[in-house]
């Protein structure tokens, strides 16, 4: 699995980040608000990529729930939204309480007053209740597909329990966030989205580097250990319940982070992030960007969904037979990913194959004398 | 009394319609360690061909023999769904033989195409599809085994696979034009109606059962029958349980790891084609009507444990007791001076989505204390 290391020059590093940040900084004034829009909501999804990566892609558990703690943070910041905005209404409490006849905030809601508290909550509580949901199956070493079709099937509970629940969180209609006030602005005006998606791109960032920390180092090395034997990890006298717990409550907090985003930037936060191709559809996003690279995550992420966004305004039908192909063709001639293809041996590969000589990096001396030798 | 026996009969159509789909999968799993996320979407196919057989024996051909159609749709659907799920793995999964996690996308891949497969082509032509694989990929095993051996096999199977085709164009069109509701590609649900016989309730110790239902109890338990006498006395079913015991052993002694894979798979899956059609004959049926019973059928997996069909009959009936149990709120009606917060509580998880969310919990709950379900395989592995 080891992919050969690129090494860049510290001016090309630079200057990518110099035309990174300008490009950030310019991106409103460049796109019509409508595709800045879709940007921005794309590059929050990339956040909950960056977690399916963590956890997929270095320690090998594949989740197909982690639509439970997008949708976990998206409600935590709609909610503080919407009771925060809902001075005018009956009882000041949201105003889709009172279709339901209750009048009264639930107790657990009481606390999202509080805008340091929904702060935290945002992604305190996906990393908890992933931290309990993991803690609960890793403790039985249950893995593998086992641990798939659990994470799906909790999904599945969450999204039947969310759904019902009426009276609590407006069921199946969702909380809306576009016309609610933050800080005195519209939610959904132009300038409070500009603000977003600058928030939105500095955490992708801010995302990227903490889960470059978190696989660097000794951390890291078990987490990939995990993945590519559990029992040798074991017998050398970790355990690896701990790690595996951390590691995949972090990305149910950067879930919960990309839910939240997400949720400001698409105006409504619904049981609908909780339906199950939505989550699996995340884990593509991280295969065909190139598990095991962070980068890889983010790009997938931005550039599948903005694929998907454009293929299905021109032909709505098709898009299912190309998501359907993309995720058997990624796992039977793609595993590495784009990315991992491009810093493994692909695109050597494909050069030799229409017959450009290979180089040799150890030994050029070596290289010299093939050629004499070709030559005589 | 009655209200007891009204429960469990009820838990019983549940947990059947549960077992007929969950038994290809568990078997399945059991064999190749691969989750088939296409499951519920083979299912869904099984539940279309009950559609399309239904409408056939509608033509005045057939017409006199419409009453037996369902029964004619059961073996149909079984080999539409075998077929189908033969040619998944001849093309995919063999390839991915050792990586589960890769399967289970793939397999999702393969039931997204399905999906859109079944709303944007016209299901006659989809019948010609699926007979021309049926021709095509068995048409060469029945050649005599000198043309087998002979160099120019490819050929031979080259010209069958046209003839297949051919075949398969012919059928379509001639059923596009002979039934209208067929030769549209539509993405509406569809209804099958139960033949005359099976309509109405049958009345058993003074209870009405409805007769569809005992149907699909009578279907499940010939599968399961038919499954267990097929795994315990035929050459290929001990073969099948050797392979799930110990793969590498079984290769060395000599049998084809390779044919079992393909017909433990066709099985399977030709299982969910029959539990598609029990699914028709409860409901409508659409592209996404797999999907409602697939997570069920991964709880009756987790919940039964692998390589022993009893733990699969058993974790079916039991989530479907629970689930009537529970999402009925049966406990307050048989005890019905219970204290207040406990009754709140049966009251609160007394709908269908909600009694799904208590039965998860009280499968999670199981699990800690048998992380390997209600029969583990016994091994010396560290894995497993």
């Amino acid at each position: 699995m080891s992919l050969s290391k690129v090494k860049f020059d510290k001016k090309i590093v630079l200057s990518f980040w110099i035309i990174l940040i300008a490009l950030i900084i310019a991106a409103p004034t460049l796109l019509p608000v409508f595709r800045l829009n879709l940007l921005g909501r794309y590059l929050s999804l990339s956040i909950v990529a960056l977690g399916v990566d963590l956890i997929w892609g270095y320690t090998g558990l594949l989740s197909l729930g982690q639509g439970i703690f997008f949708a976990l943070g998206g409600y935590c910041a709609a909610m503080y939204l919407q009771i925060t905005s809902s001075s005018e209404f009956p009882n000041n409490i949201p105003e889709f309480f009172a279709l339901y006849g209750v009048e009264k905030l639930p107790f657990f809601w009481e606390p999202f007053r509080s805008p340091f508290f929904t702060f935290f909550a945002i992604w305190i509580i996906p990393a908890l209740v992933s931290g309990l949901i993991g803690f609960l199956v890793f403790r039985n070493r249950i893995k593998g597909v086992y641990f798939s079709i659990l994470t799906q099937a909790s999904l599945l509970v969450f999204f039947n329990f969310f759904n019902g629940q009426q009276k609590l969180i407006n069921g199946t209609n969702g909380l809306k966030t576009d016309v609610t006030q933050l800080f005195g602005q519209m939610v959904g005006s132009e300038s409070m989205q500009r603000i977003f998606f600058w928030i939105t791109a500095i955490l992708v960032i801010s995302a990227w580097f903490f889960a470059k920390w978190v696989v660097k180092g000794r951390f890291g090395n078990i987490l990939i250990g995990i993945r590519d034997d559990e029992p040798r990890v074991r017998f050398t006298g970790y355990n690896p319940v701990i790690f595996k717990t951390i590691i995949f409550s972090i990305a149910g907090g950067l879930a919960g982070i990309s839910g939240a985003l997400y949720t400001v930037q698409s105006g409504i936060v619904s049981p609908q992030f909780m339906t199950v191709p939505f989550s699996i559809e995340m884990v593509i996003w991280v295969a065909v960007g190139g598990r095991g690279t962070l980068l890889g995550a983010i790009l997938g992420a931005v550039f599948i969904n903005y694929a998907k966004s454009l293929v299905s305004e021109a032909l709505p039908a098709s898009w299912m037979f190309i998501q359907g192909g993309l995720f058997i063709l990624v796992v039977t001639a793609l595993p590495e990913g784009v990315l991992g293809w491009i810093k493994g041996d692909g695109p050597r590969n494909l050069l030799q194959r229409f017959g450009f000589k290979r180089k040799i990096e150890t030994y050029p001396s070596l290289e010299v004398n093939n050629k004499e030798g070709n030559n005589e | 009394m009655e209200l007891l026996l009204d429960s469990l009969f009820n838990g019983v159509a549940i947990g059947s319609v549960l077992l007929v789909a969950a038994l290809g999968l568990a078997i399945v799993f059991g064999l190749m360690g691969v989750i088939n996320l296409a499951h519920g979407e083979l299912m869904m196919l099984g539940a279309y061909t009950t559609y399309v057989t239904q409408l056939i024996f509608k033509l005045p051909i057939l017409k006199p023999f419409y009453n037996s159609y369902i029964i004619v749709s059961i073996f149909l659907a079984f080999i539409v769904s075998g077929v189908v799920g033969i040619l998944l793995e001849k093309t995919i999964i063999r390839k991915l033989y050792g990586s589960p996690l890769e399967t289970l996308l793939a397999t999702w891949g393969v039931s997204l195409i399905l999906q859109q497969f079944v709303r944007s082509v016209p299901l006659a032509y989809g019948t010609g599809l699926v007979i021309s694989l049926i021709i095509g990929l068995f048409l060469p095993t029945t050649f005599p085994s000198k043309i087998k051996e002979s160099i120019n096999f490819k050929y031979f199977k080259f010209s069958s696979w046209i003839f297949a085709a051919l075949s398969g164009v012919l059928t379509g069109s001639v059923i596009s034009s002979s039934v209208s509701k067929l030769s549209r590609a539509s993405a509406r649900n569809v209804d099958v109606t139960a033949p005359s016989w099976m309509r109405g309730q049958v009345e058993i110790i003074g209870t009405a059962f409805p007769k569809t239902r005992l149907m699909i109890i009578v279907i499940t338990l010939i599968s399961v029958v038919a499954i267990t006498l097929f795994l315990n006395q035929s050459a290929w079913g001990m073969r099948i349980r050797a392979v799930t015991q110990n793969r590498q052993m079984s290769d060395c002694l000599g049998i084809s790891t390779e044919k079992v894979d393909i017909i433990t798979f066709g099985i399977g899956s030709g299982l969910a084609g029959v539990a598609g059609v029990a699914v028709s004959l409860l409901g409508s049926v659409g592209p996404n009507v797999g999907g409602n019973y697939i997570v069920g059928c991964f709880m009756v997996v987790v919940l039964g444990g692998v390589g022993n069909l009893l733990g699969t009959v058993l974790a079916s009936f039991g989530i479907g007791i629970m689930t009537d149990l529970i999402g009925a709120g049966r406990l307050l009606s048989i005890w019905p001076d219970m204290p207040l917060p406990l009754s709140n509580t049966i009251n609160f998880f007394a709908t269908t989505s909600m009694a799904r969310v208590m039965i998860f919990a009280l499968i999670v709950i199981f699990l800690q204390f048998k992380p390997t379900g209600l029969f583990p395989q016994k091994g010396r592995m560290v894995e497993n």
